[in-house]
């Protein structure tokens, strides 16, 4: 059984059709790849996966129940999001944003206990902030800001990852090593992720299974090889690619 | 700081600001003649006594319930907005009330009937914005945020035309009660309740006003249900701020600075903030209330116009402070 599963799903948003009949089966150790222009409407897709929005039709299958039926809180449970944006209008600790994570495992007058408090220091460690707990969120840079975000998702510990653009604002290190971490997450715990990126070489380098958005509701999927094509990396993104022949893959770079 | 030694400073300045107010006024009682009447054992002063239970302590539990109110009102209002500018006001309720208030002075009714239509007329607000901000899209926060703010404006609108046309000797009157006066402030029998519930149902949703703070989508996608959430928080803070308002007027100030008075003390999660903000809100009005009427006695003031000389300054000191404790922030 699939973790999280799209039967005809009908996405649009204003005038732009993201999707039209989109049959996605995403199992747990798939790790997906949305690929598309700007625009495309890969982040609406992202929100309507994780509940945030309805489908225009079709349903959203998340183990053998509609998503939609389901309450918001074990939606939570299951599937965790990472923004491409955050945005911070009161003053907060990156602790106290990472122990955030925890809110769909608690009561509604549970208070974080120890156990949560480990989780979420745990979180810090792996992203690289285990010293900075106690900074304040609006004091990071762009890049730390990004790996509180990533730490807050791992507390939450859902079976299904949504990543938008996750390695935004990180330099090449830190992309390499929250990707790394999120692929480890996925093998060592049955997880799946799906994510939106824009570098090619990346998404090769840590994704199995891609999705094309066209526009105009096209879509295509597969694995590398079906899927990441001359043809239609080019159709997609309306610009001419080289295609580098790489000691284990394919690289891809702008013309 | 600590929330525990915080909330034992908060506790021994309310203890301090009640007694304050008790001790203080035209009449000079001793603290010996309080103890007295506070604990029980007949004093053999009766003018005391009487002054004590049936002036001081309603007015004095009056200024602090409302005091609370507006500064869980407020904290409630910021996170709702998401909005650190945001009062309890700023919705259009005060207006609402105000209008109700000044019609029912024009007509010269009776402190019931005054207190009456300024909550019937608060509501009337409240439900206005609530039903125009849904409207028929979606209801997102820049649109409650507008159309509160377009309300209230339309309120102001009314407010001077009732001020305009009325005749001299009620202006005064009117005007104390837009500045914010305890002095017609009645036993806070029915808004006291209010705000029990209003603080344990804000600290019950406590958890989700943290992670609504950071944004709406996050919220969502960490399992809350935003709207239902949204629309209680909305309707909450417009009760408390309805209540408060009955009781003494449109207060101004507290709504707006406590919460952040507290917030630049370092306490930020919802589920100590607001009650925190309760004490301090209403130990700031019972004492500003008390200078109100000491100050230039016989003579009384405005409550309104002291919260503010005594909050700017407290405000001012713990922003500095808060500045060069943390450095600038981006």
């Amino acid at each position: 059984m699939s973790l999280l599963s799209t039967q005809a799903l009908h996405v649009s948003i204003g005038t732009t059709t993201v999707c039209r009949d989109l049959e996605l089966k995403i199992n747990s150790g798939d790790r997906w790849c949305v690929l598309g222009r700007n625009g495309s409407g890969k982040t609406t897709l992202l929100h309507t996966l994780a509940g945030l929005r309805p489908p225009d039709s079709g349903t959203i299958t998340a183990g053998s129940r509609a998503l939609q039926k389901l309450p918001r809180k074990t939606v939570a449970q299951q599937i965790g999001l990472l923004f491409q944006d955050h945005a911070d209008a009161f003053p907060a600790s990156v602790l106290e944003t990472v122990l955030t994570g925890r809110h769909p495992w608690l009561g509604p007058l549970q208070w974080e206990s120890s156990q949560d408090l480990t989780l979420a220091r745990n979180a810090l460690q792996a992203v690289g902030l285990g010293e900075m707990e106690s900074r304040m969120v609006n004091t990071l840079s762009g890049g730390e800001r990004r790996r509180v975000g990533i730490a807050c998702l791992l507390t939450q510990d859902p079976q299904l990852l949504l990543l938008d653009e996750p390695t935004n604002h990180l330099d090449i290190h830190h992309q390499v090593r929250m990707l790394e971490l999120m692929k480890q997450q996925v093998s060592n715990s049955r997880k799946a992720l799906l994510l939106v990126i824009h570098d090619i070489n990346l998404a090769v380098r840590y994704c199995n299974r891609f999705l094309l958005l066209f526009g105009e509701g096209e879509s295509l999927q597969g694995n590398a090889d079906a899927v990441l094509t001359s043809d239609n990396l080019e159709r997609l993104y309306q610009h001419p690619l080289q295609a580098i022949q790489g000691p284990q893959a394919t690289y891809w770079l702008p013309q | 700081m600590r929330p525990v030694l915080l909330f034992t400073l908060l506790l021994l300045l309310t203890v301090a600001s009640l007694l304050f107010s008790l001790a203080s006024g035209s009449i000079a009682i001793s603290w010996q003649e309080l103890l007295a009447v506070i604990s029980g054992t007949h004093s053999g002063n009766e003018l005391s006594e009487q002054v004590l239970m049936e002036l001081r302590w309603p007015r004095t539990l009056a200024a602090f319930t409302t005091g609370a109110l507006l500064a869980l009102a407020g904290g409630l209002m910021q996170v709702l907005l998401r909005n650190p500018l945001a009062d309890p006001y700023v919705l259009g309720i005060s207006g609402g009330a105000a209008t109700g208030a000044l019609l029912a002075m024009l007509s010269g009714l009776g402190s019931f009937w005054l207190h009456g239509s300024a909550f019937g007329g608060a509501l009337f607000s409240m439900l206005l914005v609530f039903g125009l901000s849904h409207g028929a899209g979606s209801w997102t926060t820049s649109r409650l945020l507008l159309t509160g703010i377009v309300i209230a404006a339309g309120w102001g609108a009314v407010i001077g035309l009732l001020l305009a046309i009325s005749p001299e000797q009620g202006l005064r009157g009117m005007l104390f009660w837009l500045m914010g006066d305890l002095s017609n402030a009645p036993m806070p029998l029915g808004s006291l309740p209010v705000l029990l519930v209003g603080l344990l149902a804000a600290v019950g949703i406590g958890r989700s006003l943290n992670i609504l703070a950071h944004g709406e989508q996050t919220a969502g996608a960490l399992g809350i249900s935003v709207k239902p959430l949204r629309s209680f928080i909305y309707l909450l803070a417009s009760l408390l701020t309805a209540t408060a308002v009955t009781l003494a007027g449109s207060v101004g100030f507290v709504g707006l600075v406590v919460p952040h008075m507290l917030r630049l003390l370092g306490m930020r999660d919802h589920r100590l903030l607001l009650p925190a903000a309760a004490l301090l809100g209403g130990s700031l009005l019972v004492c500003a209330d008390t200078l109100a009427r000491t100050l230039l006695a016989p003579r009384q003031l405005p409550v309104g116009i002291l919260t503010a000389l005594i909050g700017v300054p407290v405000f001012l000191i713990l922003l500095h402070h808060s500045r060069s404790l943390h450095g600038e922030e981006r």
